[in-house]
């Protein structure tokens, strides 16, 4: 193809991408956008692949094997963490009108616009080897293509360059610089960014298909001819001295740079559509860099078994292959491939460089300059579009000029890597910046000079020197025969290649000068206020935002002036549209205000801010505005305020079903608790009851016995007999309340002693012999022989059987009643029932019989007996032993009542108290 | 939780990449091709691992949000 | 013609002791030991007033008391409560009942008389 039909191809090319670029615009005019969606998103993100990967990967792996692998697996990794990272950084950026790595940093470290300008110089000198790498990649496309059908001589390749350079200004202005947008979004430029994606990624996968199948039927075949020659083979495995340090050292490289290349963050933060793409891209971007290099490694070696002299520049493979082979429509698809991944990667970096260029360099300074009168005189937008011009065709020339002295000399992956480490820097101040609030400006000062430093000395003047433009003695003996200042091998480590040694001792430094610098000096209040809204900004809510308050001194007609004359009269026309329509005001009412509010002041910043950058907008607001910074206490209530509220939502949820929980639980206590009230209300009822009916007797017979001088003698026995009886009973009664107040405060006195079982059933039966005969009850007892020894209370054991004994009798039917004893001894504890065959107990009534108060309702002739504490009392008595209490099942027909003791032993483990622990002695 | 797991799964790739698990293939003195079908699997996996994570749970993750 | 007194009452020592004291005084005097018997026993034996225990077994004087009051039969029959409770709103319940009056638990034999004699005298409400 001749060299007129190559720049013909290649224009027809660009104006393609024009065309996408110009539709995508006018689409988005109509209110719809081509790149709202993750894919596009994902493949946009893709403008990390530049000439690098396309020409420089095949070329490294040539060299170095698996070598051109980190510069892929690190962005995969640290894509994973887009989610958390990527997301907040985005948050940030739109919230505060943020358009560029400067002025994020100059943002985050109170508003400092040295900051700025500082993060600016760095990413201008670092970048420049990057795009001066695009720039020799498209010039070396265009030789070998030319060379290829025989006309190189037409014209040089230098003049070739430098023109393609100047086309590279007037299509990076057309595409991104044509006007100033308060968002700086370029929908147009991301739509071709996508498309051109899909060409080079297309292209060279289609490359390395057609060269490992057409010129060598295949992988495996490919591989297994690899394998024969051992220098090949080697190139592959990880044996080369020093391999893994280059490795991980790559890797972090890589995986920083994903995030702080300038043109990363513009296509990744700045031109994202909905931080829900974010998600997509996470995996789909990462899946693209792998699909794209596939073919990196075959290729590289087709290109090292077919070129065995050696004597083709690794880097060209790509494009050399396809014109071995002689298929010039493959090398012409490749070339546009190519020029795509260089095109590409050079138009968003120059966008992104010439921002910064304008906003945090040149515009803080041109706006402090007295001649420069921000209240009056004519509008700055063609100032500032002429400013955004002249920056991108400053970087331009700039790489043009790099890549004439110094960049023709090194491998592409070399050059980039040099800008890698020079973005690098950013990391400590940007992921600090981020998630550490204590970091400050003098901060990210120190660590930005540090590492800088380091990298301009270890690389940038190593190149120089490389290039001749300084003595070779530096290199070879270090500064004034300082060995241990080498470029090359500073503080004596060299590391296996410059890169290592340069990346380890700056990043090093410049993470120890940042957290040093953070840690030794205080803060402004501005810079803690930015700290905490940048740190906590996930959980901000949009409307608490406390950016920064303006004390209303301007009329909005002053801030309508001042934003035409950055935005020009139709894009300030639309901004106020737009606001008014937010606020429901009409235009005329609206432009009559007397004084303009606070939100749109900080509304008007924000628009300026987007154009011209944070620290410049607030330098033009403030010519009109009084600034009022609000203080540190009310940033933090403010905070914190939002802070609670979003926890409290959070909580809300848990707390209304724990609250639904309370208010049933109460409810319940509530029932229950008037339950018992009832049931003790019944219970006092009952024990005066119970204590009257004696009472009346006595009283009665008293009364007669006394006013009946001339009863009968035996009338006189009989009554005084009741008497005393009845007498009994009441003390009997009283007792027992007693009893159950003394267990209840636990002032019940406890008499332990041996005792054996037999004894107590004995006495009971002795005691409740006549009741039973009285009513006519059979006892049948069934107790073992063996003795039962036990460790407690006689009486209260008596009173445990007693009362079970007499509850079983006033059960058992009047005719036939009977009642069962048995006692069944097992391995560490005895069980004692108490059987009657009266009418049972229904088993939901189980537990309560043992409830205080609680009467056992006697069925055959329905009257609660008894005062309800007998049960209650063998209860707490029987537990106090060591025992259990309870009704077994199968009382359905006649209640069985039981209760266990732990036998006792010689050596016990009693239930009592502490110090038998002591009384180890078998013969106590 | 989706983002603590993506952190569990950097780190495991972060691993799975590097020295000294990769050293396995320095031992291999037979040239293979076993190291790239490694780095390209353990690739791959991740790339699988963290869709499934992403694309699995979509209407589960983060509140839908304005703007 | 001697009046009857049906004394309903479960504690025995508590009958034995009325069942004296009025028989003394000139009442005939049947006796029966809970609420059924003694509803069973008001129907036989027709009597002038009953002394009705309110707690008592199967059937409670509360319960007795409405049934006999809804039958006609027992229009002029006094109805006196006994009972140990002796709350107010136990006097309140029986009384609406339909009981003529109420005595507490213990009692005094010496004012006992006296009152179901004046209780006697006294037309019924439902008759007046």
């Amino acid at each position: 193809m001749s060299y007129l039909g190559l720049l013909l191809t290649s224009f027809s090319y660009l104006a393609l991408l024009f065309g996408i670029a110009y539709r995508a615009d006018l689409y988005k005019a109509r209110g719809r956008s081509w790149i709202n969606n993750a894919n596009v998103y994902s493949l946009s993100l893709a403008v990390y692949c530049t000439a690098w990967t396309f020409y420089g990967s095949v070329g490294l792996a040539a060299k170095g094997g698996v070598m051109f692998l980190p510069i892929y697996l690190g962005p995969t990794l640290l894509a994973l963490l887009w989610s958390g990272v990527l997301r907040k950084m985005i948050r940030i950026a739109k919230r505060y009108a943020i358009t560029s790595l400067a002025d994020f940093l100059s943002v985050r470290y109170g508003n400092s616009t040295f900051l700025g300008g500082w993060v600016t110089v760095i990413a201008f000198v670092g970048i420049i080897p990057y795009i001066s790498l695009q720039i020799k990649a498209i010039g070396f496309g265009f030789d070998l293509i030319a060379q290829s059908s025989g006309n190189s001589a037409d014209t040089s390749s230098d003049s070739t360059t430098f023109f393609i350079t100047l086309a590279l200004v007037a299509f990076t202005i057309l595409f991104g610089v044509r006007h100033l947008d308060a968002t700086e979004r370029h929908e147009g430029m991301v739509a071709a960014i996508a498309f051109e994606s899909i060409v080079k990624l297309l292209a060279f996968v289609v490359c390395g298909v057609v060269v490992v199948y057409g010129g060598f039927g295949g992988l495996g075949a490919l591989f297994k001819e690899a394998v024969q020659k051992p220098e090949l083979a080697q190139s592959w495995s990880f044996t080369s001295p020093g391999v893994y340090e280059d490795w991980f050292f790559l890797n972090l490289l890589a995986m920083l740079a994903i995030l702080l290349l300038p043109r990363q963050f513009q296509v990744a933060v700045v031109e994202n559509v909905n931080e829900d793409h974010v998600n997509r891209a996470s995996w789909l971007f990462p899946l693209y860099l792998l699909v794209i290099n596939l073919f990196v490694l075959p290729l590289a070696l087709a290109g090292r078994l077919l070129f065995p002299e050696g004597n083709v520049d690794a880097d060209t493979f790509v494009l050399t292959l396809p014109l071995l082979l002689g298929n010039d429509l493959l090398a012409w698809f490749v070339f546009i491939g190519g020029f795509s991944a260089a095109t590409g990667m050079i138009v968003v970096e120059t966008v992104a460089l010439s921002n910064m260029l304008c906003n945090s360099l040149i515009m803080p300074i041109l706006i402090r300059l007295p001649f420069v009168n921000l209240k009056e005189g004519r509008g700055l937008n063609s100032v500032l579009l002429f400013i955004r011009r002249g920056s991108v065709a400053l970087v331009l020339l700039a790489s043009y000029a790099y890549y004439q002295l110094v960049g023709s000399a090194y491998s592409l992956v070399s050059i980039g890597l040099i800008s890698f480490l020079a973005v690098a820097q950013f990391a400590p101040s940007i992921i600090g910046g981020l998630y550490w609030s204590q970091g400050n400006r003098n901060g990210a000062l120190m660590g930005l000079g540090l590492g800088f430093g380091i990298w301009l000395y270890t690389l940038l003047f190593t190149q120089a020197i490389q290039a001749g433009l300084f003595d070779m003695s530096w290199l070879t003996q270090g500064p004034g025969g300082l060995e241990w200042l080498k470029p090359t091998a500073l503080f004596g480590y060299s590391g296996t290649q410059p890169i290592v040694q340069a990346t380890f001792w700056s990043l090093t430094l410049n993470l120890l000068g940042y957290l040093l610098g953070s840690l030794l000096t205080n803060p402004t209040q501005l810079e803690r206020q930015q700290a905490k809204l940048f740190v906590d900004a996930l959980k901000l809510s949009e409307l608490n935002n406390p950016f920064r308050t303006w004390k209303a001194t301007a009329t909005p007609l002053q801030l309508k002036r001042l934003l035409e004359r950055i935005l020009g009269p139709e894009h300030t026309r639309q901004a106020l549209v737009r606001y008014t329509e937010m606020r429901g005001k009409s235009m005329p009412q609206f432009l009559d205000e007397e004084l303009a509010s606070g939100d749109l002041i900080q509304y008007t910043e924000k628009m300026l801010s987007g154009s011209i950058g944070s620290v410049s907008a607030r330098i033009m607001v403030s010519s009109v505005v009084q600034e009022e910074p609000i203080g540190m206490e009310e940033v933090m209530n403010l905070l914190d305020a939002t802070q609670q509220a979003i926890a409290y939502g959070h909580q809300l949820e848990t707390k209304s079903r724990e609250l639904e929980q309370v208010t049933e639980d109460l409810k319940n206590a509530n029932a229950r608790l008037q339950e018992l009230d009832g049931v003790k209300d019944e219970f006092i009822s009952t024990i005066t009851h119970e204590l009257r009916t004696p009472l009346t007797s006595i009283r009665a017979f008293s009364e007669i016995l006394h006013d009946t001088p001339d009863l009968p003698p035996e009338k006189q026995r009989e009554f005084l007999k009741i008497v005393i009886k009845e007498s009994e009973r009441l003390t009997r009664l009283i007792g027992q309340i007693l009893d159950f107040e003394k267990l209840e405060s636990g002032k019940m006195q406890w008499n332990l002693e041996i005792l054996d079982v037999h004894d107590i059933i004995k006495d009971a039966l002795a005691s409740i012999g006549q009741l039973l005969r009285d009513g006519n009850i059979s006892v049948e007892a069934r107790i073992p022989e063996q003795p039962l020894t036990v460790e407690g209370d006689r009486d209260r054991l008596l009173q445990v059987l007693l009362n079970l004994l007499s509850n079983a009798a006033k059960f058992c039917p009047t005719q036939a009643g009977r009642i069962e004893l048995s006692v069944s001894a097992h391995a560490e504890h005895f069980e004692v029932r108490v059987r009657d065959n009266g009418i049972g107990i229904p088993e939901q009534e189980r537990e309560k019989v043992f409830e205080k108060f609680r009467q056992l309702e006697s069925p055959q002739d329905g009257k609660p007996q008894g005062t309800g504490l007998g049960l209650s009392i063998s209860k707490t008595i029987v537990e106090h032993h060591g025992g259990q209490i309870g009704v077994a099942p199968g009382s359905e027909h006649g209640a069985i009542f039981f209760f266990t003791l732990p036998i006792y032993t010689e050596v016990p483990t009693p239930p009592f108290s502490e110090e038998k622990h002591d009384a180890k002695d078998p013969h106590r | 939780m989706r983002f603590q797991r993506l952190i569990g799964l950097f780190l495991t790739g972060a691993f799975l990449l590097n020295y000294p698990i990769l050293s396995i293939f320095s031992q291999d003195l037979q040239p293979s091709i076993a190291p790239i079908l490694y780095l390209f699997g353990v690739w791959a996996g991740l790339i699988g691992v963290a869709a499934l994570l992403l694309e699995g749970q979509n209407s589960g993750g983060e509140p839908p949000r304005e703007g | 013609m001697t009046q009857k007194i049906l004394i309903v009452e479960d504690d025995p020592a508590i009958v034995v002791s009325l069942e004296f004291l009025i028989s003394q005084n000139g009442f005939e005097v049947q006796t029966a030991a809970n609420g059924e018997e003694g509803e069973a026993l008001a129907r036989t034996f027709g009597p002038d007033l009953i002394l009705l225990d309110v707690n008592m077994p199967l059937k409670s004087g509360f319960e007795v008391c409405q049934q006999l009051r809804s039958e006609s039969a027992f229009d002029t029959t006094r109805i006196v409560l006994l009972t140990a409770k002796g709350r107010d709103v136990d006097v309140e319940k029986g009384l609406a009942l339909g009981a003529d009056a109420y005595i507490t638990k213990p009692f005094s034999t010496r004012e006992l008389i006296p009152k179901l004699q004046s209780i006697l005298e006294q037309p019924r409400n439902s008759e007046s």
